[in-house]
């Protein structure tokens, strides 16, 4: 296979399955369609202007041969239809000058047809293909297509200037039947026609007087309805609507909520610290020497503290606010909240203070705490169960809210992975790697995922203020997540000595994942429906949009990935990499982002500065894209070198650019969670100025009490 | 519905479903698994060191960069003789009270494979200094660097492995010095090799390259790469230009043996190794190790004598054959 052929086999891959198109370029065995292609494109754009030019001659000859028949015999009835006011006005008066004056002039320019005749005539002849060989080498193609540019540019050059001769001669025409329409005008004697334009007239100039609706009275405004009066001066950037006003919240509650967000705060711009650090190790490997910085010990530093430090505690504490919010009744416990959230930081830090000093379990992706450290992670958990669970049994509802069925099976399920994840029992030989695809993977999907969608379930209908689409597609989605996505684990093991039967159910499993991927897309986006225009007015939108745009992307590339011959392609290679951060970063971050932004302003009452929560949003979006489309641009050829039987080392050298990117994209994301960083300091302390106007108020309140 | 009204029933099933499916898709073929394979009867088990270095290897991450499987694909034909099998895993326990299992299979090859490397590289020489800064021995190499392995000393000691490496990188701190742990983690690399399957090759492996004989361009391609199997098998050490590292890897350049008429003694070295000059590193049989075809061998000796100024005439696939024929009635050098 040469190289050609892979680009243009790589370009079809890249356009199907990523989010960017690239160009096709066809070559060697598709040459015959390449070419037949353009022909084809040529000889319909050509028959469409011939038509254009036909239809225009055709015009012009009905226009030619009526203006041979004699004046008395012309219809000038239809130019009477419709007339506006100003035309009835200059008929009108043309009507009482001419009782005046009775001259009349004549004057008929003919533009002759000699312009078009001066037009050089020159059809480019296309060039003559002549078959064979010839055509499938390259420089013959591109010659070809060289040469067909400028003739074809001249066809079209040609046509345009053939149909601006037409019209213009088209419009002497006209020009000439209007004289003779002026004539007549001027000629015509009627006076009941008169009296009957002028009616006419009246009844066009009516207008509305604009107060039909609200009488002579002033405006007023008694019920409040219209709020977010501003200066009237430019705004710097779009105004987004503020949260509305604060629920009655329990203030512990609150307290709560915003440290489990603190902290997830934290381990996100910590974690993807170390990720930008590690992603810069691509490109410069020599960046430092010290052992507890390496390479190996780093990668499971920043993928364990953005997993279970960063997304987990976000989730928990979004968790924590809806739970109770859906049931309809307070938290069970407060304290057992704490508790989860101490031991939750004490195993992220334990366990990143471990990966560094060289202590891990053996390996497995996500797995790489050792016991102690995620026996405390699934204490936490354990706590949180017990807490979800007695809230949501003392509900002042009927129903559970499908928030709850998702959130609370979350947990459920977290802590039977992580069991069967350490216990030792059934970790021999390749028992370990069956274990690991299952575990690592329903990581991603039974406890991110699904806890995540529990939230979007929440805070999707509150900002759109408006219900959930349809409650029977998110059953759907649940239970059929829970059916596909338990069998998908061993995908990560393709070909790889673990049992065929048990890698094809995992294939089969993540072909299935399109029911509840489409199932959950079809109702987020059909809840948006009819709403749409809310989203430049809000600053969470946006966010919950591009989640749930990931979240149909992001997994049906997981569903195509998984099959065997894109395995051949992929595995082990960058584009997994970039697939795990459109999902785990498209989709969890931007959703537990959106739900922090929704339910922060409502707990501390502060808004964020909106030019930076457009920061945060755009450098993250577009980090990610600059991140990942490289990476699985760059995978793809690398898939296809090692395919080829290239020098591995080949393909390392290949890589660099797209490591650079890669690199590029990460450091915006990183500066992303910098303003998100920012914007959530910003809602708990707001802007740290004493506001005048509050001020002023207080005051008068504290006189007022006095007096 | 009155059963998804009820919190227990509902989570119970949920839970119930979830764990069914997971003892289907996990621990039963977990168990199964153990219960099913063993250990080739071949395999050579870990020495002390190697499992040594082993831990090594888990605590600072390799596995993250370098897999160790060798998929029934046919792309994977590079990375060992045939594909991986549960048995080669089947050995592998629980490390220790704190730490799992560790197969090290691993998901990215952002490194090369390693499941052969013992056979593939086994010069302790190489490896040391590979491991010391990965560049000097493969300028375009992104692996990390792993200096705290080893120490600069101002005079080594008798029992000491000395490390020669370019000026450039000891800039006059002395002599480098493997510490234990290097040589640990290169024991560990050395020992990692695929034991032969008890009659011959049995396992095929899946999704071979097309050959279609009308298509020109295959053809040609057929037709061993020397620039690329040199960047393979033999850049490593001999580098891109030929004149590999002083002290460490001889040069190819202006080489007698290379440039002899008569290709014999330079073809057993590339099948069988060399091991006769106690100033640079042992050389392995590329070769064998490799089960490089004769075409594949005339290509790297082509390459070889025809690059860097060398200028000896070109063997033939045919006369490779022959000779081969002939190695093999000879006793090993």
């Amino acid at each position: 296979m040469n190289t050609h052929h892979c680009k243009a086999k790589v370009a079809l891959i890249i356009l199907i399955f990523s989010l960017s198109i690239s160009p096709v370029s066809a070559q060697d065995t598709s040459t015959q369609k390449f070419i037949l292609l353009i022909s084809t494109f040529l000889v319909f754009a050509i028959s469409i202007s011939v038509l254009i030019v036909a239809k225009l001659t055709k015009d012009i000859v009905e226009q030619f041969q009526k203006s041979k028949q004699q004046n008395f015999e012309r219809d000038y009835d239809k130019y009477f239809k419709n007339l506006n006011s100003d035309q009835i006005e200059i008929f009108l008066k043309n009507k009482e000058l001419g009782r005046k004056t009775e001259t009349v002039e004549r004057t008929l320019a003919i533009a002759g047809l000699c312009f078009i005749l001066s037009t050089t005539i020159s059809f480019g002849q296309q060039p003559v293909i002549s078959e064979g060989s010839l055509l499938s080498q390259t420089g013959i193609i591109i010659t070809i297509v060289l040469i067909s540019i400028p003739v074809v540019c001249g066809i079209f050059l040609l046509m345009f200037k053939i149909m601006k001769a037409l019209r213009a001669f088209r419009n002497t025409q006209t020009l000439s039947e209007a004289e003779y329409l002026t004539a007549y005008l001027k000629s015509l004697e009627n006076e009941s026609l008169e009296v009957s334009l002028k009616i006419r007239k009246q009844q066009l100039d009516y207008q509305l007087s604009n107060n039909e609706l609200m009488g002579a009275n002033p405006a007023s405004d008694e019920k409040g309805l219209i709020g977010n009066i501003h200066d009237a001066s430019l705004p710097f950037v779009a105004r987004k609507k503020n949260a509305l006003v604060r629920p009655k919240i329990d203030a512990d509650l609150t307290r709560l909520v915003l440290w489990y967000v603190r902290c997830a705060t934290f381990w996100l711009v910590f974690g993807t610290s170390v990720g930008e650090f590690v992603g810069i190790k691509f490109v410069a490997p020599d960046i430092d020497h010290v052992s507890w910085l390496s390479f190996g010990r780093l990668r499971p530093v920043h993928t364990n503290a953005v997993f279970w430090g960063w997304a987990s505690l976000a989730m928990l504490g979004l968790g924590h606010y809806v739970v109770p919010r859906v049931s309809n009744t307070k938290l069970f416990s407060i304290n057992l909240g704490w508790y989860s959230l101490i031991l939750i930081n004490t195993a992220v830090f334990a366990g990143t203070i471990c990966l560094m000093a060289g202590i891990n379990n053996g390996g497995g992706e996500y797995r790489e705490y050792i016991w102690p450290v995620m026996l405390l992670f699934g204490v936490g958990l354990a706590l949180t169960l017990i807490n979800f669970l007695k809230t949501l049994a003392r509900r002042t509802t009927k129903e559970i809210y499908i928030s709850n069925w998702y959130i609370i099976s979350a947990i459920i399920f977290a802590i039977v992975i992580s069991i069967v994840a350490y216990v030792p029992i059934w970790q021999n030989g390749l028992g370990e790697t069956i274990v690991q695809g299952y575990y690592m993977h329903q990581g991603v999907g039974m406890w991110f995922m699904l806890f995540t969608l529990g939230i979007v379930y929440y805070f999707l209908p509150q900002q759109l203020n408006k219900p959930i689409y349809s409650y029977s597609l998110g059953i759907l989605a649940f239970w059929t997540q829970i059916l596909f996505y338990t069998l998908i684990g061993t995908h990560h093991f393709v070909f790889s000595s673990i049992p065929w039967w048990l890698q094809t159910i995992a294939i089969v499993g993540s072909v299935g994942m399109v029911i509840p991927v489409i199932a959950g897309t079809t109702n987020f986006t059909m809840t948006f429906r009819g709403s749409w225009y809310k989203i430049p007015d809000s600053y969470t939108l946006p966010f919950f949009l591009t989640g749930i745009v990931f979240y149909f992307t992001g997994s049906l590339q997981g569903t195509a990935e998984a099959f065997r011959t894109t395995n051949l392609l992929w595995h082990f290679t960058d584009f997994t990499v970039a697939h795990s951060h459109i999902t785990m970063y498209g989709i969890i971050c931007f959703l537990v982002w959106a739900g922090i932004y929704a339910v922060v302003p409502r707990l501390t009452g502060i808004e964020p500065p909106q030019v930076t929560v457009g920061a945060h949003f755009w450098l993250a979006l577009i980090g990610l894209m600059f991140y990942t489309i490289p990476l699985m641009y760059g995978s793809t050829l690398r898939g296809l070198m090692w395919m080829e039987g290239k020098p591995f080392i080949d393909s390392v050298v290949f890589m660099a650019p797209f490591w650079l990117w890669r690199a590029i994209g990460g450091s915006l994301m990183w500066l992303s969670h910098l303003f998100f960083a920012y914007n959530f300091y910003k809602m708990l302390v707001g802007s740290g100025i004493v506001d005048v106007r509050e001020a002023a108020f207080a005051k008068l309140a504290r006189e007022n009490t006095l007096n | 519905m009155e059963f998804f009204d009820s919190h227990t029933k509902l989570f119970s099933a949920a839970f119930l479903l979830f764990l069914v499916l997971t003892l289907f898709v996990a621990i039963m073929p977990a168990i199964n698994n153990d219960r099913n394979n063993a250990a080739l009867p071949g395999e050579e088990m870990l020495s002390e060191e190697a499992v040594k270095g082993k831990a090594l290897f888990i605590a600072n991450g390799c596995v993250a960069c370098h897999t160790q499987q060798v998929r029934n694909v046919e792309m994977d034909k590079m990375w060992g003789k045939r594909p991986s099998l549960a048995a080669d895993y089947a050995s592998n326990r629980r490390i220790d009270l704190w730490r799992n299992t560790a197969t090290l299979m691993g998901t990215e090859r952002t490194g090369p494979d390693l499941t052969t490397v013992g056979s593939r590289q086994p010069s302790k020489e190489w490896n040391l200094v590979h491991l010391f800064n990965p560049r000097i021995v493969v300028k375009e190499s992104i692996m990390p660097a792993y200096p705290w392995l080893f120490e600069f000393k101002n005079e080594a000691a008798n029992e000491d492995i000395v490390v020669s490496i370019p000026e450039k990188y000891s800039a006059g701190q002395g002599v480098l010095v493997a510490k234990r742990e290097a040589l640990q983690l290169v024991a560990y690399l050395q020992s990692l090799k695929q034991t032969d399957v008890p009659q011959g090759q049995a396992i095929a492996f899946l999704y071979k390259k097309q050959q279609n004989i009308t298509d020109e361009s295959v053809t040609v391609s057929s037709v061993a790469d020397g620039d690329a199997l040199y960047a393979t098998h033999c850049q490593a050490c001999h580098q891109a230009n030929g004149e590999g590292l002083k002290g460490a890897f001889p040069a190819l350049k202006g080489r007698p043996i290379v440039a002899d008429d008569n290709p014999e003694l330079m073809l057993n070295i590339i099948m069988n190794g060399y091991d006769a000059r106690p100033e640079f590193g042992v050389m392995p049989a590329v070769g064998k190790n490799s089960d490089l075809k004769p075409e594949e061998v005339a290509a790297i000796m082509n390459h070889e004598r025809g690059s860097w100024g060398n200028n000896a005439r070109k063997v033939t696939p045919e006369e490779v054959q022959k000779l081969l024929d002939r190695i093999k009635n000879l006793p090993n050098q």
